[in-house]
């Protein structure tokens, strides 16, 4: 017994000394006898009457010593080998007591040997990389990949809800209560008041938030900026502003300790509203930029580099894209159309702008709906310009749609599946408009692009303040006290999305694409970074 | 070689085989311009071969010698010409050119050899006016020894469908013309739909002679498979929404587009067909569902 532990505790200190020491354990596995196949199997089977035995104790400790391994051993999981793995697991019980392993480390541990044993059998052929390949397999077994669910959509589950609170509360950010009852099919996501916002929460002079940061949750959760577009440019003009005031502490590293103080920032921030599609790229743009910065690179000019990298970001996927989608978007553009757009999207108004200055001859259809009603800002843009406009509600859209010739519309994101996500109301414009065989365009940069997969609007959404949809008509205001009828809910949704069979053609800055070619574009994506 | 002689050459390579598709014959000419062209920078080399392009497109106006042309010259420039020596430049195009031209030359036999599987023994086959892509597909499907038969429409203004129906008789397949306006009558006795295509587009839809839109629409209503066989040479990239969004230059004849001034008199002789009518598409690049065109096409041209 104390030889097989002797064994084990010698192959773990190998392993632990990394990479080479694998090939090591690998080389000496090759070497295997038969003898030693058989003092192998020989520990099998005393390490199994130690798991019986050893049942009592170890219950003990599993709960505590798994929430520290966890965390261990997530992050190295594909990385490194089961062997290391086993090791760091078995480091928080080796502390503890000898014979009480936990179940986990044992089953690593006879596969590490199993393992050793394949690869000695199948001999020397190329023995490193296909045992390497055997144990990163058994170690991504010992840890499947669990693709977890975003927290902003299980707020109906309590344990999630309780470590969210637990992470914010170690960032020292504030939590935002949810407010007033919520629809049963979307009693998942959050429900937050305007009149609430988390910047209450935060005294100014005492907190780990930056100023700009307070100052640009605040006019997310307000409404003061709103729009995919608007959004990004001001949280990366915040960062520009972080980055600027930012000093590296003694004994840290830039690359890393900035992305860690952006962590509370971020939590902060989808805490006054959730992220969008597009925030979330830009923000793993600005990670993967700030982790790039090379160690030996003088603080000021990395913070100059990081300044640069944002400007171009914005320049190049904002700016710049929206001037190309324009060109070809203007040659779908003919004289004598009649465009119905929906809500206030900032691209589709650039294109119908550009377009009227190319003196295109057509005139605009402005679709608007409530709550928000954003259509009017729309409006007051293309009639400042001289566009010839009409405005309509949405309940009058089957009325209109017969006069129309084209619809353009903006999208919040593109999901990886060709579902196009966007202003509550845009799937029913899709919808009635292929009724009329009308063609339906959207217009879309390709920073919005998201891998996500959703096929309805339900699993994934934002829900605004109920409050807004209370409204005062001749004096009267009867949803006043809505709270205490207990049978009602209000429901003010944000987002919702419309699947490719409605979308006749997407236009981005890479060019015109079927709805069906986003994954494409992603792949594309993907192989230029 | 200036234009004239340009545009000679390429009706000269039509009439010598007829049976060649037109936008081969105009790769060919293109290749000829190539090597007898006198300019002194790669640039101007472009310039000439872009303008040998348009002019060929006057003259005959169809989807497949634009789409051909740019995918010409996008092949013979897609290398590295960092050489210094201009004539060593041309040297490495031109033999790029003679590889395309033999890869295209090679197409419709590709196509024809994955179609031909489709046609069951006993199928009853809708074809609309004359394809030569169409032609060998049939006739590869008649050498494998089916038993199938044929029917064309007639296809107005040109009676294209008759010029199709000889030759078919002199395969001994058995035809029938039918009129354009019968396909709704017959689409029920038939067993699937095969039409050529001159063009096609980023959205996966197909440009034919007009009446091929007809034909898709009725075959969607009737739940028969409607297949478009054409070569990869004639993806383009247009993406048209509808009808109207199909530019004129290819809506109408080259003769016509010069002379007459009212367009809205004239019958256009091309039609659009929308990708959600189409079952699927043989290219040489394969079988493409017609969502599948536009990876295709962004690999080709992107």
């Amino acid at each position: 017994m104390a030889d097989s532990d002797r064994r084990r505790t010698d192959s773990i200190n190998h392993a632990k000394d990394g990479g080479d020491a694998k090939l090591q354990e690998i080389a000496r596995a090759k070497e295997l006898t038969k003898e030693e196949k058989q003092r192998l199997r020989k520990e099998k089977k005393q390490q199994k009457k130690n798991k019986k035995d050893d049942k009592g104790p170890p219950e003990k400790e599993k709960p505590s010593v798994q929430a520290p391994s966890k965390p261990i051993t997530q992050s190295p999981a594909h990385k490194a080998a089961s062997a290391t793995v086993s090791a760091s697991v078995s480091e928080s019980p080796a502390a503890a007591e000898k014979p009480a392993k936990t179940k986990a480390e044992l089953r690593a541990e006879r596969r590490a040997r199993h393992d050793t044993e394949r690869g000695s059998k199948q001999g020397k052929k190329e023995p490193g990389l296909q045992s390497s390949g055997k144990l990163k397999a058994s170690a991504s077994e010992l840890q499947p990949v669990v693709k977890r669910l975003p927290e902003h959509v299980q707020v109906d589950d309590p344990a999630v809800v309780k470590k969210l609170a637990k992470r914010l509360e170690r960032q020292q950010v504030p939590l935002r209560s949810d407010y007033g009852y919520k629809v049963s099919l979307f009693s998942h996501l959050h429900q937050y008041s305007r009149k609430a916002p988390p910047t209450q929460q935060i005294s100014v002079p005492a907190t780990v938030i930056h100023p700009s940061i307070v100052r640009l949750g605040l006019q997310y959760s307000q409404g003061i900026i709103a729009g995919s577009n608007a959004r990004s440019v001001a949280l990366l003009h915040a960062f520009k502003q972080v980055i600027q005031d930012y000093s590296t502490p003694p004994n840290e590293e830039l690359s890393r300790d900035l992305v860690n103080k952006l962590s509370p920032y971020i939590s902060f921030l989808s805490q006054c509203r959730p992220l969008s599609a597009s925030m979330g790229n830009a923000i793993k743009y600005i990670k993967k930029e700030i982790s790039n910065i090379p160690s030996q690179c003088k603080e000021d000019e990395a913070k100059g580099k990081l300044q640069t990298c944002i400007d171009s970001y914005i320049n190049e996927k904002i700016i710049l894209a929206s001037q190309a989608i324009s060109k070809y978007a203007i040659e779908k553009i003919s004289n004598g159309d009649v465009i119905l757009v929906y809500g206030c999207s900032s691209l589709v108004n650039h294109i119908l702008c550009e377009a009227f200055e190319k003196q295109r001859k057509f005139r605009v259809i402005v679709v608007d709906s409530r709550p928000r009603l954003e259509g009017r800002e729309a409006l007051r843009r293309l009639v400042k310009r001289g566009i010839q406009c009409t405005y309509v509600l949405i309940s009058a859209l089957s009325y209109i749609l017969p006069e129309v010739s084209k619809v353009f519309l903006g999208a919040h994101a593109l999901l990886a599946n060709g579902y196009v996500m966007s202003r509550v109301g845009t799937s029913q414009i899709a919808l009635v408009a292929k009724a009329y065989n009308v063609p339906v365009l959207v217009c879309c940069e390709t920073y919005k692009f998201c891998e996500r997969v959703q096929t309805d609007s339900f699993v994934s959404n934002e829900l605004d303040d109920p409050d807004d949809l209370i409204v005062t008509r001749n004096g009267n205001t009867h949803l006043e006290n809505w709270q205490t009828v207990k049978s009602l809910g209000l429901l003010n949704l944000v987002y919702d999305v419309t699947p490719p069979d409605f979308v006749d053609l997407v236009i981005t800055d890479l060019g015109m694409i079927p709805c069906t070619s986003v994954p494409v574009v992603l792949r594309v994506k993907n192989v230029d970074q | 070689m200036d234009e004239r002689e340009l545009v000679e050459y390429f009706r000269m390579q039509i009439r010598e085989d007829p049976d060649v598709a037109s936008a081969v014959a105009a790769i060919r000419s293109l290749l000829e311009f190539l090597r007898r062209d006198q300019s002194e920078t790669i640039v101007g080399l472009r310039e000439n071969m872009t303008q040998a392009i348009h002019r060929l497109q006057e003259t005959d106006s169809s989807v497949a010698v634009s789409s051909g042309g740019e995918l010409f010259l996008r092949f013979i420039s897609l290398t590295s010409l960092e050489h210094p020596d201009l004539s060593q430049c041309k040297n490495v195009m031109i033999e790029r050119g003679e590889l395309f031209l033999k890869k295209i030359s090679l197409s419709r036999g590709k196509v024809a050899k994955l179609c031909h599987t489709f046609v069951k023994d006993g199928a009853k086959i809708l074809t609309h006016s004359s394809s030569r892509v169409v032609l060998k597909v049939l006739e590869n499907a008649a050498a494998d020894n089916k038993r199938f038969t044929v029917y064309v429409t007639e296809s107005q203004p040109d009676l294209a469908g008759e010029l199709m129906a000889q030759k078919l008789r002199r395969l001994n397949i058995p035809v029938t013309v039918v009129l354009d306006a019968a396909v709704g009558y017959i689409m029920e006795k038939v067993d699937l739909v095969i039409v050529g295509a001159e063009g096609v587009v980023e959205s996966g839809g197909a440009i034919n002679k007009i009446g091929t839109y007809q034909m898709a629409v009725c075959s969607k209503a009737h739940n028969k498979p409607f297949y478009v066989v054409a070569e990869s040479f004639k993806f383009v990239r247009l993406y048209p929404l509808n009808q109207q969004d199909v530019p004129d230059r290819f809506k109408y004849k080259a003769d016509i587009l010069r002379t007459v001034e009212d367009l809205n008199q004239e019958h256009p002789m091309i039609d659009y067909t929308p990708p959600s009518l189409i079952t699927l598409l043989f290219t040489d690049l394969g079988v493409l569902t017609p969502s599948a065109v536009s990876d295709e096409l962004i690999k080709l041209y992107l």
